[in-house]
């Protein structure tokens, strides 16, 4: 039960932006292992320019995240992440605190 | 996922109406389910879990690949009476994150310089309820020692299931509480439901320290709620 304000709740977000015209795509954290930093449902909202709300892992992988929803944004196609800790992985980035975490990002339709 | 979804979505949470969103990881369309629908085995099991649990998880339902994304509505508290317990009680309940609202008829108690910044309607309970009732999130709090004011809105929490209800006042006042309240048609098992004398038996004795056992015991209502049953905290 999160009980974050309207005016920093990634869902309205998401729907204010794709109101405004905007192009929209939205991770959300699906899966975890460990210590991971943010629970399973967390979402992190993305627009075609790279404008990000939200949090998928408190600041870790969030760079890889909005590079991935950009090229979601233009394909449409969506994609499966997973994340790491870093350097154990083909990611540049990892999660420092050494959890793991898949990341589904997708386009708002 | 699909906009209409979306905005379907935001105006249940906004309703405060529990809600899962099932996105199918293949690509396939999402689907949004309200708690109460009917849904296919096997999915159904799932669905009631996560509902019950409230931890959003992927699931593999017939080969299929979904994630099951849960949305409870953020827990409230209505405090019924505007007493200095009350005052104490707001400011401590919204560190730990509920909203809080007040109600007491009594205008000398429900004054704003009392309750700065907080939520409180100087109004029957009866009436207030009907604009906006009380709903399985909340946690209902009576605290005015008089009848008039407390019985009813004891009763709408039993009713519609309130995860936690509590009640101010002696063993004796509750004995002849529990009298009243049977009259009004509620079982035994409804009114074993009610936390009385309210708050954990810590000893509390000032006002803070009596608002830090009521809030310690919703939230041990709250995340000990018995999933197995749509209505009600365990005892």
């Amino acid at each position: 039960m999160t009980n974050i304000p309207e005016s920093l709740d990634p869902l309205v977000i998401a729907e204010e932006w794709s109101s405004a015209g905007r192009t929209v795509a939205l991770a959300t954290v699906v899966d975890t292992w460990g210590s991971a930093p943010r629970p399973t449902g967390s979402h992190l909202v993305i627009d075609g320019e790279g404008n990000f709300h939200g949090s998928v892992s408190g600041g870790c992988v969030e760079g890889a995240v909005i590079t991935e929803a950009l090229d979601v944004i233009e394909s449409g196609k969506a994609r499966m992440l997973e994340f790491g800790v870093a350097d154990e992985t083909a990611w540049r980035v990892g999660l420092s605190c050494g959890g793991r975490i898949r990341v589904y990002v997708e386009r708002l339709n | 996922m699909d906009r209409q979804i979306l905005t379907k979505l935001n105006a249940l949470r906004r309703a405060r109406q529990a809600a899962i969103l099932a996105t199918d990881l293949s690509g396939g369309p999402d689907r949004l389910i309200i708690e109460g629908d009917a849904v296919e085995s096997p999915l159904a099991d799932a669905v009631a879990s996560v509902f019950r649990s409230g931890k959003s998880s992927a699931v593999e339902i017939g080969g299929q690949s979904l994630f099951l994304n849960v949305h409870l509505p953020p827990p409230h508290i209505v405090i019924i009476g505007a007493v200095h317990i009350s005052q104490v009680l707001a400011q401590m309940a919204g560190l730990a994150g509920f909203d809080i609202r007040i109600i007491d008829p009594r205008t000398a108690f429900a004054t704003p310089e009392r309750f700065d910044g907080v939520d409180l309607i100087a109004d029957w309970p009866v009436d207030v309820l009907k604009e906006r009732p009380l709903d399985a999130y909340t946690a209902l709090v009576a605290v005015t020692h008089d009848p008039k004011i407390d019985d009813f809105p004891i009763a709408e929490a039993l009713k519609v299931g309130c995860f936690y209800v509590g009640a101010l006042g002696s063993r004796k006042t509750h004995a002849s509480r529990l009298e009243r309240l049977k009259h009004e048609g509620l079982t035994d098992a409804d009114l074993a439901r009610i936390h009385a004398p309210i708050g954990l038996p810590i000893g509390a004795s000032s006002p803070a320290e009596i608002a830090v056992a009521i809030l310690a015991e919703i939230i041990a209502a709250l995340r000990g709620r018995d999933v197995s049953s749509p209505k009600g905290d365990k005892r």
